[in-house]
């Protein structure tokens, strides 16, 4: 079995945490990205796994012969491998949540039921494990890739069907179930990623359909390479609360700065607006950070508050953009203060003002402070590169380019659709480096 | 798993014997004022920068900082409460906390840090060196205390330089306002002849003031001259200007620091003494006073040492020359007050900061900007940018409070020194590789 070096950058996010891996060469390999939760230490093992998955894949695209597109018979043989490859995943948490609610049914409390809810247990998860494979199957479409979302609620329809059939009590089965989720969903699956892989292997190839030889051992190739955990750097948020030592930490600045560049080598100056802080960063041409500023400890116009304005017009996050890029008459909002977005949006539609034109003031405003911020940090240089989940919100971003033509003039605006992973992005460069004993931004 | 913000216990802070010194001057001062109604000593009050403590000695007055009471109540963790005090009374969240916290003080019984009662002023003596605010807060204390008011106006150093002008335009006041309230006030006749008397006595003390803080051009540097630097010109910018006391003080910290010297060490911290200098920065503006341990230690845990520092120029600037004068009482006290930081031009203030960076051979500057604080606010992005231009280091700006325990965000803080360190350590590698 054949070993390969890969470098690790994660980025605890106050809102999602992020996981890029790169090969000795500097290329991506994986990407993972997971909820933060309250548990950093668990996004932390979570999104590096989910990197993990991804990695294997560009191994197998590398080995079908291209990073890119590739055949449709190959495009459908790695289709037809994630998909069982999720399932593999999907029953190895649903054993995990099998074992422990079954543990929980002990002690005098259930005496007298505790048979007989072990019983329905066992059937409950036994028609979870049956139907499984169609969850996973083609032309399958999920919710929700969350292990809770899936599995909670085929849960609850059949506990009632077997609570009916067996006659155990429906609010206790229930009950064990809530009581389980949570410690199922803050432990990473354990089982190992290889053994998954080739498990899904085993299935797409025994089903025989569309799977020639030549692809199947190739996979087998694939998977024959071991990726080594060389070097790892934590950035973000929640980077101080993690087991890593200090020469294991980078600033996010610097890692968002290195990222940008590794994406536009162009880049001079970043602006980055994430969950709570928005920053400004001027880099020079190899990506060192020559100037940065960012919010004070007020999260006014981050990416927080689209989250509370969403959360009070009973919409999705990724709806506001969509919604106010259909105003013509965009209102005046001069206010970002996170805490008052609720009752300014309120006073605005108690005066008659338009859902549209509303969020597109408030989209305006975030951009406005953000400009403040960009010019404090020395101003726009070309090229400008937008990151940070905000970057993702056309209406955001139409603004952004308005006043940056208006105060910059001709600036090239990058925005990459993996934007998210610029910090994480940076970090696993820094990794990169510093394994190779190289000095930028290391520690001497 | 929260990061651990160990905290010295009282008992266990390392302290240098010239602080332990300072600390029983300070106690025997405020004991000195709160025994005033029962001495019979007049109080003055007036403010660090343009603190003429030798004229107030001339007429037996005790010296009073409103100022100093306000830093005293943010390391005593009192000062929330009387901003608050302050706010509820009307006065808006962007008044200078310094005020906010006098205010409230007074408010709630006007308790000094000696757990006593602090005096009602006699006189109120304002020397205004480019701070605003000095003078509306003395309108405030006027209001409350109705004792007369001495205003003496330093002109702004807007060209850069000292004339004759402007010395005899001070001189002038001082002779024909300054001195003659004040000996109204007190009952004392004015002694030229003792005033040069404590004005020699000031200039022997700035000498050994000056020694200390230049002592930072070693490396590694014997001492903070932002942190630690605070504590060494407590004495001097306080009461104690033209006393024995200041004279024995400085002599014992300059051979306190020379010792370091001679041994290598680096500057004591109150975890003890620092070792491994790794950055030396120059700081620009005030510190916060209310997490002052927890701000100093996000930087002698990385190894970072402040070598020089404007704020401890704020009641005096002494490392360009200037020494009281006993030939030339009066016009050196004009001349004293005209060099406060405070009362220079932006571009004085980039000179000076430039100045520092080359000739104390730091990596860059840093900017602690105070949210309350209009007057050392205004144009530091403009002086950041300068500096940056004139030195080619890097230099970064991170915001928090003097007194307001409301706005020093510890992460938000952490986040930009550490990046600030690290964009230094890219910079030093990054010529590294292109040498």
């Amino acid at each position: 079995m054949s070993a390969m070096k890969t470098f690790v950058g994660i980025d605890l996010g106050s809102t999602t945490t992020k996981a890029v891996l790169l090969d000795e060469d500097g290329q991506v390999l994986g990407r993972g990205i997971t909820n933060s939760r309250s548990n950093y230490d668990t996004a932390c093992r979570v999104a590096q796994q989910e990197a993990l998955v991804d990695a294997r894949f560009t191994l197998f695209r590398r080995q079908f012969g291209s990073d890119q597109a590739l055949s449709e018979e190959a495009e459908a043989f790695l289709d037809a491998l994630e998909q069982n490859f999720r399932l593999e995943q999907y029953l190895e948490q649903l054993a995990d949540l099998e074992e422990t609610c079954t543990r929980l049914v002990r002690g005098e409390r259930f005496a007298k039921t505790g048979d007989g809810l072990k019983a329905a247990l066992a059937e409950i998860f036994s028609r979870l494990r049956a139907e499984a494979p169609a969850l996973y199957g083609p032309n399958s479409t999920r919710k929700s890739d969350f292990f809770r979302d899936i599995a909670g609620s085929r849960y609850i329809n059949l506990a009632e069907e077997v609570a009916r059939e067996m006659g155990v009590a429906n609010d206790a089965l229930i009950n064990l179930y809530d009581k389980s989720i949570i410690a199922v969903e803050n432990r990473p699956p354990s089982g190992s990623l290889d053994e998954k892989f080739r498990r899904a292997l085993e299935r797409v190839t025994s089903s025989g359909e569309g799977v020639t030889d030549d692809l199947a051992q190739k996979a087998k190739n694939a998977l024959g390479v071991e990726l080594e955990d060389t070097y790892l750097v934590g950035t973000g948020y929640g980077r101080v609360t993690l087991p890593f030592s200090k020469e294991h930490i980078r600033s996010e600045i610097l890692c968002h700065g290195l990222g940008a560049h590794m994406m536009y080598p162009k880049t001079r100056t970043v602006l980055d607006i994430g969950g709570q802080d928005t920053k400004g960063i001027q880099v020079d041409e190899n990506g060192i950070v020559e100037n940065f500023q960012m919010n004070d400890r007020c999260a006014a116009g981050c990416g927080r508050y689209l989250g509370y304005i969403a959360d009070e017009m009973n919409m999705g996050l990724h709806e506001l953009g969509p919604l106010a890029m259909k105003s013509s008459r965009p209102a005046r909002i001069n206010s970002t203060c996170t805490v008052f977005a609720g009752a300014e949006l309120r006073d605005r539609l108690a005066l008659g003002e338009k859902r549209e034109d509303i969020l597109a003031g408030l989209h305006r405003a975030i951009i406005l402070r953000a400009i403040s911020i960009l010019s404090r940090s020395g101003g726009v240089q070309d090229q400008m590169t937008f990151t940070g989940g905000v970057a993702k919100n056309e209406a955001a971003v139409r603004e952004l380019k308005k006043l940056i033509r208006e105060n910059y003039g001709d600036v090239t605006i990058n925005i990459d659709p993996d934007s998210i992973y610029t910090g994480s992005l940076g970090a696993a460069e820094f990794a990169r480096r510093a394994a190779e004993g190289r000095m930028e931004g290391v520690e001497a | 798993m929260k990061p651990a913000i160990v905290k010295a216990r009282p008992e266990d802070v390392q302290k240098d014997a010239s602080m332990i010194l300072q600390k029983e001057m300070m106690a025997r001062h405020y004991d000195r004022l709160c025994d005033a109604p029962m001495t019979g000593e007049k109080v003055a009050s007036t403010f660090v920068p343009g603190n003429l403590n030798e004229l107030i000695m001339c007429f037996d007055l005790v010296n009073n900082l409103p100022e100093v009471n306000a830093i005293q109540s943010g390391l005593r963790k009192k000062s929330g409460q009387y901003i608050m005090e302050a706010e509820r009374a009307g006065h808006s969240e962007d008044v200078c906390t310094y005020v906010k916290s006098d205010i409230g003080m007074m408010m709630k019984g006007n308790i000094g840090p000696n757990a006593r009662e602090l005096p009602r002023p006699d006189v109120l003596l304002l020397s205004y060196t480019g701070c605003f605010t000095f003078l509306k807060w003395f309108e405030l204390l006027r209001e409350q205390y109705k004792c007369p008011t001495i205003f003496l106006q330093t002109p702004y150093m807007a060209d850069g330089r000292i004339t004759p002008n402007m010395i005899q335009y001070m001189v002038r006041q001082l002779k024909e306002d300054v001195i003659p309230t004040l000996e109204e006030v007190s009952g004392v006749n004015f002694d030229i002849d003792r005033l040069r008397e404590y004005l020699k006595k000031s200039a022997r003390a700035e000498d050994d003031l000056v020694a200390v803080l230049q002592s930072a051009k070693h490396k590694p540097s014997p001492i903070d001259a932002y942190f630690g630097g605070i504590y060494y010109i407590g004495p001097i910018f306080g009461a104690f200007r033209g006393t024995d006391d200041a004279i024995e003080y400085y002599k014992f910290l300059r051979r306190e620091v020379e010792e370091r010297i001679a041994k290598g060490l680096g500057p004591i911290t109150p975890d003890g003494t620092m070792e491994g200098e790794k950055y030396r920065l120059v700081v620009e503006g005030p510190p916060n006073y209310t997490s002052f341990r927890q701000f100093w230690k996000m930087f002698y845990e990385e190894g970072a040492t402040v070598v020089a520092s404007s704020y401890t120029k704020v009641g005096g600037t002494y490392d360009f020359g200037f020494r009281h004068d006993p030939e030339r009482p009066l016009e050196s006290l004009a001349e004293y007050c005209l060099n406060v930081y405070t009362n220079r031009s932006l571009p004085m203030r980039i000179d000076m900061l430039v100045n520092y960076i080359n000739e104390y051979e730091a990596d860059g500057l840093l900017i602690n900007s105070i949210k309350s604080c209009n007057s050392f606010s205004a144009g530091q992005l403009l002086i950041m940018r300068e500096v940056e231009k004139r030195t080619g280091k890097p230099a970064a700006f991170i915001e928090t409070d003097l007194v307001d325990p409301r706005y020093f965000s510890a992460a938000n803080v952490k986040n930009r020194l550490e990046s600030y360190f690290q964009m230094v350590e890219q910079k030093r590698s990054g010529k590294g590789a292109a040498a």
